[in-house]
């Protein structure tokens, strides 16, 4: 069956081989803000590949008639409604979890990775396809998000979800909480050793170097 | 195809999409559905909205009452209740016919709120309500704490918040931040508890009875000021004019000259507090 093969690969390239996060480096704004904790960076996640796909499939079923002058305006209104029915989708059932995104579910918006795959895939593909690559692509953020949270809540507090894993310190077990990691630059840190990961199983996605190092000046004698 | 065709809804996607009529046509169409979908959605969530709201306010007021300290044993001594009182904010004394049930009805009411002149308007608000749920403590007839809603402008936007104060009515107790949209990470940070705890202690008037309360700009200096939030100062004044209008003539000032007087009686003779 070529066609769900073809699917297949549409889902799975962006979950390792073609991340948005980590290839592209799109996204991590948010994937630096809200990563503190994993229930937070579950919500982020859920939310941005919910928009991802409903915005992918809505832009691809208009797609042949959205007039060229004003695509990108059509694209973010789409995108824009989407989030604000989810924000408040989580401020209704979710009040806990809203407030600590505060502002980066709004800022899904203005996500590059949204309007990435709106704009190059979703504009020029059926709408099934579409939705498809939309979900993958989310489930590949999403990815990054969890490890990045994950990692992040382990270390800086010894809780996963809010429930302790690691005992601490202060209680009689063996745990000292990293707080640094609950700092936004350890994500940063976090972020560049799994690019590092992911480029040392992928070769390829090595970029070459802008510069050449300039040549050794030999002392002249 | 034979002859032209009558449906207009195919002749429009019929049209080349550089045409002005349909790019026109499709702008409208889009923000149409996109409109219905953003308005749908917040009026259906709406009432689910408001009463997490009301939720947390109740939980913000239950941890404002016990990081007080000395709260609980007095809460303890009380019968472990707090009262709930509707202020006539003219007279400072309890409403006769408002009670908390009825409040809301009250408010909706258009004759119920004070406009308040350019002199008076510190707090940027524009009108005032009449009347106003407070909550009492009691200790063998004395009032130990008294929590009071106040509201004002800050940088994003309202600013909502309940400020406790001690028996004296003149040294705040606490405070606790319950709706804000101050910018994340900036003005935002009035609602860290790490910010509201420079408040317990700070006293609101000097001897003279003039209210010196303050935001202070960058680290406060003295008893009259909590530390400024560094980035926010625009937020800092608002909550600054916020607590002087509402601890001034014409917010709670009757009130509470009528607590600090130890009496029921009615109140209506002001005390000077001075310039706001």
């Amino acid at each position: 069956m070529p066609q769900a093969q073809t699917y297949w690969t549409t889902l799975t390239a962006p979950l390792i081989r073609q991340n948005p996060v980590t290839l592209q480096i799109l996204g991590i704004c948010s994937a630096l803000a809200v990563t503190t904790s994993l229930a937070t960076a579950l919500t982020m996640s859920v939310s941005l590949t919910a928009v991802l796909t409903l915005a992918a499939g809505l832009v691809s079923m208009i797609r042949r008639h959205i007039p060229d002058a004003i695509r990108l305006i059509v694209q973010i209104v789409i995108v824009a409604s989407l989030v604000i029915v989810i924000d408040q989708i989580l401020q209704a059932y979710f009040a806990e979890i809203s407030r600590a995104l505060s502002v980066y579910v709004g800022l899904i918006t203005t996500n590059c990775l949204v309007l990435g795959r709106t704009e190059t895939y979703a504009r020029h593909h059926p709408p099934l396809p579409a939705m498809v690559d939309a979900f993958g692509n989310g489930l590949g953020y999403s990815l990054i998000l969890i490890v990045i949270g994950g990692l992040r809540e382990l270390f800086g507090k010894g809780q996963l979800f809010g429930a302790q894993v690691l005992p601490l310190a202060e209680t009689g077990g063996w745990f000292t909480p990293l707080s640094l990691m609950l700092l936004a630059p350890s994500a940063f840190f976090l972020l560049g050793l799994l690019v590092w990961a992911v480029r040392g199983l992928h070769p390829e996605q090595v970029e070459q170097p802008e510069h050449t190092p300039p040549l050794q000046k030999v002392p002249a004698e | 195809m034979a002859g032209r065709d009558w449906n207009p809804w195919r002749r429009l996607l019929a049209l080349p999409n550089e045409s002005r009529t349909k790019t026109v046509i499709v702008a409208f169409l889009v923000s149409a559905v996109c409109a219905a979908l953003v308005s749908g959605a917040t009026v259906v969530l709406r009432p689910i909205q408001t009463a997490n709201r009301a939720a947390e306010e109740q939980a913000r007021i239950a941890a404002l009452v016990q990081g007080i300290p000395g709260m609980t044993t007095l809460l303890e001594q009380s019968g472990g209740a707090l009262s709930t009182v509707v202020i006539d904010l003219t007279t400072g004394r309890a409403a006769a016919e408002v009670t908390p049930a009825t409040l809301e009805a009250t408010l909706n009411d258009a004759t119920h709120w004070t406009v308040l002149d350019a002199a008076q308007d510190v707090a940027g608000l524009g009108q005032r309500p009449d009347f106003a749920q407070v909550f009492l403590l009691r200790d063998n007839d004395t009032v130990s704490l008294v929590l009071l809603p106040i509201s004002g402008q800050g940088y994003g936007g309202r600013i909502d918040a309940i400020l406790a104060l001690r028996g004296d009515m003149n040294t705040i107790a606490g405070i606790a931040v319950t709706r804000h949209s101050e910018t994340p990470g900036l003005g935002g940070r009035i609602q860290e508890t790490s910010w509201q705890g420079d408040f317990p202690g700070t006293e609101l008037r000097d001897e003279n009875g003039e209210m010196r309360f303050a935001v202070a700009r960058g680290p406060a200096a003295t008893a009259y000021e909590v530390d400024g939030i560094t980035g926010a100062t625009r937020t800092g004044r608002g909550v600054t004019q916020m607590v002087r209008f509402w601890l001034g003539p014409d917010g709670y000032g009757p009130l509470l000259d009528a607590i600090q007087r130890g009496s029921s009686e009615p109140c209506r003779k002001r005390r000077p507090i001075g310039p706001h």
